[in-house]
């Protein structure tokens, strides 16, 4: 964790062309700058990372980050029972006061992902977060999406991913803008990330931002990004119970796509009972299939993205 | 492994609530649908109350189990079984509206109060 702005637990993460770099003023009142990508996560206590001084007056900066302010709350009664106190009897010799808190634990990033659905709908931004497995071929039937409804209506991409642009890369071919974040050690993308990344983006009014999540079926259920509406990719070379197996991912998700339906003749996977199990989890929940290396079933599928173009954009189309 | 990031953020905002005096209990509230295990989570908060004002503060964790209302007619149903139920035992319907089992927040704590 920095010591300096307490921007921690995001210190790993990048966004493609964002440094992040920003000031801060020091209780001398002298300056400094710093940023915290790429590759430059503050070091853990002592980090020896450079904080560069722009209003160079020569004081010796050898800040040791040793947390200086010292909590010295000064209790009367001494201390001396050791720390081997069990809590019972530490609840005797102080009177406690019961503070009602109520506040969500995920508050921050349901704040940010608020905001994140406002930002996109003023605008008339279609945002969607894809979530699956890793290799169910997210990105490939987005490349294919691209290619096919490139001219109809704008489209960019935000791809998320623990290391490489390899993804992005790839979007980029096809002509559409794509920015990729690499969430270091996160399995999963939160919305703040988001807001960096669409700000940066700046998709045009009318665009579809496909959101393509980190390839993990349990955490990036857990984190709303802002999105208008939540796909979940699932591919035959998988298995048909997963829909049971991780049911949070399933039960979150307004559509499911099952890809690679060129493959099923030749693996045991029962598209029927993937279906089936994906609707006794949630039974709100929107089953397509399709080939993108093929092209069958893209049809259904662009027809919902058209749809979904199309419906009031402060409207969710169905309740997590 | 995202239960410590969510840790972290439970220690952050009790600790912010808290202005400086010690915490010795708190009270979380974690929904069964929520993809989180309360055990991982009180394994994380082990680590991460450390050197705070918690350090020495007991996790009580609330689960909370799934719960649903009939849209049509209103008639809860749920509690126990984790799946949403098939229809409406009241009117046959098939579509709810979720009331519980997605709770993630802290309810309270308990401080000590120098007098």
């Amino acid at each position: 964790m920095c010591v300096v702005c307490g921007c921690n637990s995001k210190a790993d993460v990048r966004v493609e062309g964002d440094t992040d770099e920003h000031e801060h003023v020091l209780a001398d009142g002298s300056r400094t700058r710093h940023r915290h990508a790429p590759d430059e996560g503050h070091g853990q206590a002592g980090g020896a990372h450079a904080h560069p001084v722009l209003n160079a007056h020569a004081h010796d900066h050898d800040h040791d980050h040793d947390h200086d302010h010292d909590h010295d709350h000064d209790h009367d009664h001494d201390h001396d029972h050791g720390h081997s106190h069990s809590h019972a009897a530490h609840r005797q010799d102080a009177p406690a006061e019961l503070v009602a808190l109520e506040t969500a634990l995920l508050d921050k990033n349901q704040r940010i992902a608020e905001r994140n659905r406002g930002w996109l709908s003023g605008r008339g931004v279609l945002a969607l977060n894809l979530m699956s497995s890793p290799g169910s071929g997210k990105t490939t039937l987005l490349v294919r999406t691209l290619r096919d409804l490139s001219g109809e209506f704008p489209m960019c991409v935000v791809e998320g991913d623990q290391e490489t642009s390899a993804d992005a890369d790839r979007i980029r071919e096809t002509g559409a803008a794509a920015i990729q974040i690499n969430t270091g050690a996160g399995c999963h993308l939160e919305a703040d990330m988001i807001e960096r990344a669409v700000q940066r983006l700046a998709p045009a009014s009318g665009s579809v931002v496909f959101i393509e999540n980190v390839g993990n079926l349990v955490c990036p259920s857990l984190f709303d990004l802002g999105e208008r509406a939540r796909v979940v990719v699932l591919s035959v070379t998988e298995g048909d119970d997963k829909p049971l197996k991780y049911p949070h991912m399933f039960r979150s998700a307004d559509l499911m796509i099952t890809t690679k339906m060129d493959l099923a003749p030749h693996v045991a996977f029962d598209v029927g009972r993937a279906e089936r199990h994906a609707r006794s989890v949630n039974p709100t929940i929107r089953c397509l299939r399709l080939s993108a290396t093929q092209g069958e079933g893209l049809d259904e599928w662009y027809g919902w993205l058209r749809a979904m173009r199309r419906i009031d954009p402060l409207v969710r189309p169905s309740s997590a | 492994m995202h239960e410590l990031g969510i840790t972290r953020n439970l220690v952050a905002i009790v600790a912010e609530a808290a202005q400086g005096r010690p915490v010795r209990k708190v009270w979380l509230e974690i929904g069964t649908q929520t993809a989180l295990l309360p055990d991982s989570v009180r394994f994380c908060f082990d680590v991460v109350r450390q050197g705070t004002l918690l350090e020495a503060a007991e996790l009580e964790i609330v689960e909370v189990a799934p719960g649903w209302l009939c849209e049509d007619c209103g008639t809860p149903a749920g509690g126990e079984a984790e799946a949403m139920p098939a229809a409406c035992a009241h009117c046959g319907a098939t579509r709810w509206r979720r009331r519980t089992g997605q709770e993630l927040n802290v309810k309270a704590m308990e401080v000590e109060t120098c007098v």
